[in-house]
C-alpha cells in the first residue's frame, strides 16, 4: 500500500463508494430529485439550482449521477463477485488437480476467452428484455466475465502448487479441497483482490454499454441509462454536454483508478518496473558516453 | 514440422470453439423465457403471408415446440450448412445473410485497419518508452495511455462527435458515406467513405493504442535486464542495435500472443463506436436488430462476429507459434 499509484487508485474508488452510499441523502437534503419532472426547467445548463444542469424532462443531473453511482456500483460489485468466484473455481482447482480435470477446465476457459463477450451479453440481455431487473443483468455479466481471471489464477496456482508448504500439507494427508481452500486461496489473496477490483470495473463498463444500447436496465437510473436517454433525446445535437459528460467521466475515472492500481501492483510484484527507472537510465547514459 | 503439429492442434481447438459458439446460438433462444419462434412468426405475418416453408425454417432456427431437442439441433445444423440463416423481420423479406453481407465489409475494413494500426503504433511507442524508462516521453506517455485506455469507447465517440462534428463541423455527424454519391469505386465515393471513417477509426485507435504501448513498455524493461541483452552490450554493439535486435525482438512475443485476445475486445468496443457514429457496419446492424427485436438478424450477427473473431484469433495464434518455438512445445 506504500505505492503511490495504488493509493491514488484506492482513494478514487473509495470516493465513489462513499458517493454511492451517502450521495443520494445529500442531494435529497439539497432538494434535488433524480426523477422529479419539471417541464419548465428542461435542458438547463449548470446553475445554482441545478449544479450539473437538467435533462430533457427537467430532472436534476447531479441527483441522477449519485443515484446512478449506487446502481452502477451495485451491478459491478455483484457481477464482479460472481465472475471472480467462477474464475477462482475454474483457475485454481484446475491448476491444482492437474491431469484431465485441468485439461478440460483450461479448454473450457480458453473457448470462452476467445468468444466475444459483449455481443453474447447483448443477445442474452435482449431475450431477457429487462425482466429480473438489475440483478439479472449483474448475473449475466458475471456469468460471461470470468475467463480472463481464471487464466491468470491458473498461471499463479501452477507456481504455488510446487512450493514446500503445499507439499507438507499433502504429506500430512490433508484432503485436496482443504489444501485448495486453506493453503492455496489465502496465498492467492492479493491476486484475487486486484482481479475482483478489475472485474467490478469491467462489469460497470459492461452494464453501461448494455444500458447504452437499450438492452440493460434503462428504466432504473444508472450511469448507463443516463447515457442512453441523453443519446435517445439527442442531447448531443442540442449541445447539452452536462447531461452525458458527467456519467461518462465517472465511468472513465473508475477505469483509471483500476488502471492505476494494476499499474502499482505490477510495480510491486515486478520490482524491475520501478527500480529499473534510475539504474537503467544511468546505464544507458554510461553506455552512450562510452560509445562516443 | 513442429509448427505443423502445433497448427493441427490449434485447428482442433478453434473448431471446438466454433462448435461452442454455434451450439450457444442454438440453445439461447430455447433456454430463454417465452417462445421466440412464435414471436417471430407473429411479427412477420403482420406484414406478409408466410409460406409453410418459411415457418419451418424459423422453427428450425428458434425452436419447434413439438420436436425433441436433438432433432431440432440436427435440423439447425443442417440449415446452417446450407448457409440459410433465416429471413430478417425488420428488412423483410430480405434473407439475413444478404443484410449481413451489406454491413460486414464496412466493419472489416474499419476494424481490421485500426486494429493493425493500433498494434503497430502502440508497440513502436512502447519500445521507445521501455527503452528509456523514466524519460520524459515515458513519464508522459505511459500514464496517459493508461488513462485513454480506461475511457469507455462509446463515450469517447460521443464526445468526439460533439466536438469535431457538432461544434467544429470538420467531420460528418454519422453514416458511412455521403448518401448523394452512388456506391462504387469512384474517387468521390472513396473520399467520402474515408472522411466518414476518420472519427470512428480515431476513437478506436485512441482507446486501444495505450494497451499495446503499456504491455510492450513493461516487457522491454523486463527483457532489458536479461543476461543476453547484457551480453550484447558487452560485445560492444551500439545501444540501438542491442535495443532492437536483442531486447525488442523478444519483448514483442507476449504482445503478439495478446493480439489474439485483444481482437475480441476491439470488436466489442467498435460495435459500440459504430452505434454512436451510425456507421453502416455489423455493430450498427446489431443495434438495429436489437432495437427492432429482429431475432433472426441478431442471432446470425452474433454467429458471424464470433466466427470472425475465432478466425482472426487463429491467424494471430499461428503467427505466434511461428515466431516463438517455445509456444509450439507447450501448446
Amino acid at each position: 500500500m506504500r505505492n503511490g499509484k495504488v493509493r491514488a487508485g484506492v482513494a478514487v474508488f473509495a470516493f465513489f463508494v462513499l458517493a454511492a452510499l451517502v450521495g443520494p441523502f445529500v442531494t435529497d437534503a439539497m432538494g434535488l430529485s433524480p426523477t422529479a419532472i419539471d417541464a419548465a426547467a428542461s435542458l438547463q445548463p449548470p446553475s445554482a439550482a441545478h449544479p450539473l444542469g437538467t435533462t430533457m424532462a427537467g430532472e436534476d443531473v447531479l441527483a441522477q449521477l449519485v443515484v446512478g453511482a449506487r446502481t452502477s456500483l451495485l451491478v459491478g460489485l455483484v457481477a464482479g463477485t460472481i465472475a471472480t468466484t467462477l474464475s477462482v473455481l475454474a483457475g485454481v482447482t484446475g491448476a491444482y488437480l492437474g491431469g484431465k480435470a485441468d485439461a478440460l477446465l483450461t479448454a473450457f476457459t480458453n473457448v470462452f476467452l476467445v468468444l466475444p463477450g459483449l455481443p453474447l451479453l447483448i443477445i442474452i440481455a435482449s431475450y431477457v428484455q429487462g425482466r429480473g431487473g438489475w440483478l439479472l443483468v449483474a448475473l449475466i455479466i458475471g456469468l460471461t466475465g470470468w475467463p480472463w481471471g481464471a487464466r491468470q489464477k491458473r498461471a499463479q496456482t501452477l507456481t504455488l502448487r510446487r512450493r514446500d508448504f503445499v507439499m507438507a500439507a499433502e504429506l500430512a494427508g490433508e484432503s485436496r479441497w482443504r489444501i485448495i481452500v486453506f493453503d492455496l486461496i489465502p496465498n492467492l489473496a492479493p491476486l484475487i483482490s486486484t482481479s475482483l477490483l478489475g472485474a467490478v470495473v469491467a462489469s460497470v463498463f459492461a452494464d453501461a454499454g448494455l444500458a447504452f444500447i437499450g438492452v440493460g436496465n434503462i428504466n432504473i437510473t444508472s450511469w448507463g441509462s443516463m447515457l442512453y436517454w441523453s443519446q435517445q433525446q439527442q442531447a448531443l445535437l442540442q449541445g447539452a454536454w452536462w447531461w452525458f459528460v458527467p456519467p461518462g467521466a465517472c465511468i472513465a475515472l473508475l477505469g483509471t483508478a483500476a488502471g492505476l492500481i494494476n499499474f502499482g501492483v505490477d510495480e510491486i510484484s515486478n520490482p524491475r518496473l520501478r527500480a529499473a527507472t534510475r539504474s537503467v537510465r544511468r546505464r544507458v547514459r554510461k553506455a552512450a558516453m562510452a560509445g562516443e | 514440422m513442429l509448427w505443423l503439429r502445433f497448427l493441427v492442434r490449434r485447428v482442433g481447438f478453434y473448431l471446438a470453439a466454433a462448435w461452442v459458439a454455434i451450439t450457444l446460438n442454438f440453445l439461447l433462444p430455447r433456454l430463454m423465457p417465452g417462445d421466440p419462434a412464435d414471436a417471430i412468426i407473429a411479427q412477420m405475418s403482420r406484414t406478409q403471408q408466410l409460406t409453410p416453408d418459411q415457418v419451418r425454417s424459423i422453427q428450425q432456427l428458434f425452436g419447434a415446440p413439438d420436436e425433441p431437442l436433438w432433432r431440432q439441433y440436427l435440423s439447425y445444423l443442417g440449415q446452417l450448412t446450407r448457409g440459410d440463416l433465416g429471413v430478417s423481420t425488420a428488412y423483410y423479406p430480405t434473407p439475413v445473410s444478404e443484410v449481413i453481407g451489406s454491413g460486414i465489409w464496412w466493419t472489416l475494413t474499419l476494424v481490421g485497419t485500426t486494429t493493425v494500426l493500433a498494434f503497430l503504433i502502440g508497440t513502436a511507442l512502447g519500445v521507445v518508452a521501455g527503452a528509456r524508462p523514466g524519460s520524459i516521453f515515458d513519464s508522459v506517455a505511459s500514464p496517459l495511455s493508461t488513462f485513454l485506455g480506461s475511457l469507455p469507447f462509446f463515450w469517447v465517440a460521443l464526445l468526439s462527435v460533439l466536438f469535431f462534428s457538432s461544434t467544429l463541423g470538420w467531420f460528418p455527424l454519422g453514416g458511412g458515406w455521403d448518401n448523394d454519391i452512388p456506391i462504387g469505386l469512384s474517387a468521390e465515393f472513396v473520399g467520402s467513405a474515408v472522411e466518414h471513417a476518420v472519427l470512428p477509426a480515431g476513437t478506436i485507435l485512441l482507446s486501444s493504442v495505450g494497451g499495446w504501448l503499456f504491455g510492450m513498455r513493461n516487457m522491454m524493461i523486463t527483457t532489458a535486464a536479461e543476461d543476453y541483452v547484457l551480453l550484447g552490450t558487452a560485445k560492444g554493439l551500439s545501444p540501438r542495435r542491442v535495443m532492437f535486435a536483442y531486447a525488442a525482438r523478444n519483448a514483442i512475443l507476449p504482445s503478439v500472443a495478446g493480439f489474439a485476445t485483444a481482437i475480441g475486445f476491439v470488436v466489442s468496443g467498435s460495435l459500440l463506436a459504430e452505434i454512436v457514429y451510425t456507421y453502416p457496419g455489423v455493430g450498427y446492424l446489431f443495434y438495429q436488430s436489437v432495437a427492432s427485436m429482429d431475432y433472426p438478424l441478431m442471432q446470425a450477427l452474433f454467429l458471424v462476429v464470433a466466427l470472425s473473431v475465432l478466425a482472426a484469433n487463429f491467424v494471430a495464434d499461428s503467427v505466434y507459434g511461428w515466431l516463438d518455438p517455445r509456444a509450439r512445445e507447450t501448446a
